[in-house]
């Protein structure tokens, strides 16, 4: 789907990104993480030529992007920013519009796929369409900054620190909403994060960039379990390490056979929470709602990174 | 009944208003007259007027009393001018005295506070405003102050009264279509070109710093050297006086405001909004047209303001060097000593500023909701 092949750009004598090749599956959802300054934004942003590359070429669907004008590129991706970028002057419909309108769709076709994008956002569209951005609260706003950057389809939505400007609580609810989307559309997705939760929460994959380059790209698991370098494993956190791999199966995954005395827990749970369930009422063992049991005893095991 | 602070404060002038001279009688336009103070009952209606503005009431009845006040005022300054004149002489003369201006300035502040604290809506403020240019153009045309000396002088100048406001309009919203033609243009080139900045940035500052008098002294050889040498240039009016030189310094003066403005406006535009249309595919051009240049419209809009009134006021310097408009009568009169010539081109002069200032103050706040 997206085929980065030695891709670098120089700003001046700093190598932003130096020669990073990665290959992103149709329906993927990678998320770049790294420090301030590592090179994410840069990468990302030179997947639809916001910053153009000094060398090595991006392929979509096979075909190289540099091949088309820029803006007719970028109307075939999606992009999402951090603080949202709605336009103020603008309504919520026609924000959302704003790309199907560059494209010259049909009117009637544009308000039907605002309708559908706000019913999918959870937002009414008789109650959001003719608002203006300022009119709606943080967590609105973000959720339309990227019905927007879905409006048109696109096969591949980017995404810079979407949720940096929101509250936990939100943020939390915004990055299961984005989950869920993103899995019902099966956009091919890249999201650049400084956090680490957030990579793990999101990211079918994750790359870590360091000073330009591309460290490791691997599955969550693989991340915390088998750090490429001392960086990744800092990035990581180590104090966090294990509750972080806990966090990453639900607690059914590890359920066997048997009883346990207490209330029952839902086995669609993450380990993590059941190891805090535990851990927070003494029990030794957790019945699960539906049958089965899960150990603190095989929650440590996990937790050390066996499978 | 509890009293209005700031309501007094407004109203206290007004009451001085009344010991100072209501009217003056003159034999001629030049010499010193005699004052006539108000008569007795008007001063009671008047008191009771300012009363009323000055106690903690409805708004509408402030507002009303104070419109009242206004329009006895008007109606009373007739009657006494033409009373006073009726057996005179031609060149007889009765004009407002110091007290008429001042309670007149009062009860429009009355007014004016009045409306304010109403918060009334941008169309009922475009409806008020309408109202009372209306209210004023029938005092006027109704015949009723024609004895008062300003209209007397108007009489004598009707035939070229019209040609020079024309000409006073066409200096003022000029100046400000050709600063708007070059200055917004300019304006969008620095937004992007940053290192041009402190250079025209600069050079606008220091057109602004010279006094128009001096601006008008540079033009007059140059105009003249233009307007002997290039062909053509004489045809179409340019000189080193008259029209040409009032507008060029209109219009100069009027760029510093249209591009600084222009160029805050853009540079406040939300850089988020623009970096989100350029990331959604819109071309440089569209990102200008759809976000850029929406977003700065108020502030664009503002600058408009500030030279419109700027100008109006300036295009007054114009009658010095023959450019025309109300600066003609206000020139002619200070070389008359004759202050109701100079009254003839004052006074339209501030009311055409003070409605164009309000008027743009409205687009303003309806852009910016």
């Amino acid at each position: 789907m997206i085929e980065i092949r030695n891709l670098s750009r120089r700003f001046g004598t700093v190598m932003a990104v130096d020669d990073v090749s990665l290959t992103i599956a149709k329906g993927e959802m990678v998320a770049l993480v790294g420090t301030s300054g590592s090179g994410k934004t840069t990468l990302l942003r030179m997947l639809n030529r916001l910053v153009e590359p000094s060398s090595g070429t991006v392929l979509l669907n096979g075909q190289d992007t540099a091949a088309l004008p820029a803006h007719l590129l970028r109307r075939r991706i999606g992009y999402a920013i951090q603080g949202h970028g709605l336009f103020p002057h603008y309504t919520v419909a026609r924000n959302i519009a704003a790309v199907p309108e560059l494209l010259g769709w049909p009117a009637a076709q544009i308000r039907e796929r605002v309708d559908e994008l706000l019913t999918l956002f959870g937002m009414p569209p008789a109650d959001f369409r003719n608002r203006r951005p300022a009119a709606l609260s943080g967590g609105q706003q973000q959720r339309v900054g990227v019905a927007r950057a879905l409006a048109a389809r696109p096969e591949v939505l980017l995404m810079d620190e979407p949720f940096g400007a929101l509250d936990p609580v939100t943020r939390a609810q915004a990055q299961a909403d984005l989950r869920r989307i993103q899995r019902q559309l099966g956009t091919t997705t890249v999201l650049v994060t400084h956090d680490m939760e957030e990579a793990l929460a999101l990211g079918d994959r994750i790359a870590v960039m360091d000073r330009g380059r591309l460290v490791q790209c691997a599955s969550p698991a693989a991340i915390l379990t088998r750090p490429a370098t001392e960086f990744v494993a800092r990035l990581t956190g180590q104090s966090d390490r294990p509750f972080r791999l806990l966090g990453l199966v639900p607690v059914a995954d590890l359920a066997e056979p048997g009883a346990a005395s207490g209330t029952p827990v839902d086995p669609a749970l993450s380990a993590r929470e059941a190891l805090a369930e535990c851990l927070w009422s003494g029990r030794e063992a957790l019945p699960l709602t539906g049958g089965g049991r899960v150990t603190l005893h095989r929650l440590a095991e996990r937790a050390r990174g066996a499978e | 009944m509890r009293i209005d602070r700031p309501g007094l404060v407004l109203a206290l002038p007004g009451a001085a208003a009344m010991l100072l001279p209501f009217m003056q009688f003159r034999a001629n336009r030049i010499v010193a007259g005699e004052a006539l103070s108000m008569p007795g009952w008007a001063m009671a209606c008047l008191g009771a007027v300012l009363a009323l503005g000055a106690l903690r009431l409805p708004q509408l009845w402030r507002l009303l009393a104070a419109a009242f006040g206004i329009c006895l005022l008007v109606w009373l300054a007739g009657n006494v001018a033409t009373g006073l004149t009726a057996d005179a002489p031609q060149a007889a003369r009765a004009s407002p005295g110091s007290g008429l201006w001042l309670m007149m300035g009062t009860l429009a502040l009355l007014v004016a506070d009045a409306i304010a604290k109403m918060r009334p809506g941008l169309r009922v403020q475009a409806l008020i405003l309408t109202l009372a240019c209306g209210a004023v153009a029938l005092a006027l045309g109704s015949g009723h102050l024609a004895d008062i000396s300003v209209m007397r002088e108007y009489a004598a100048r009707s035939d070229i009264f019209a040609a020079h406001a024309r000409r006073h309009l066409v200096l003022a919203f000029g100046s400000l279509l050709a600063a708007l033609m070059v200055g917004v243009p300019l304006g969008l080139w620095l937004h992007s070109e940053r290192g041009a900045r402190p250079a025209v940035m600069g050079g606008l500052n220091l057109v602004q710093t010279l006094p128009s008098l001096a601006l008008f002294g540079m033009m007059i050889p140059l105009l003249s050297w233009v307007a002997a040498s290039v062909p053509g240039a004489a045809a179409l009016g340019i000189a080193g006086i008259g029209f040409a030189p009032a507008l060029i310094a209109l219009f100069l003066y009027s760029l510093l405001p249209v591009v600084g403005n222009t160029v805050v406006g853009l540079d406040g535009a939300s850089p988020e909004a623009r970096e989100a249309g350029r990331g959604m595919g819109m071309t440089p051009q569209q990102v200008l047209a759809r976000v850029s240049i929406p977003l700065a419209l108020p502030v664009i809009v503002a600058a408009v303001r500030i030279v419109l009134v700027q100008n109006i006021g300036l295009a007054v310097i114009a009658g010095l060097i023959g450019g025309g408009g109300f600066g003609t009568f206000v020139f002619q009169g200070l070389a008359q000593n004759a202050a109701d010539l100079i009254l003839l081109g004052a006074i339209p002069t501030v009311a055409m500023a003070l409605v164009a200032g309000i008027a743009l103050d409205l687009v303003v706040k309806a852009l910016q909701r």
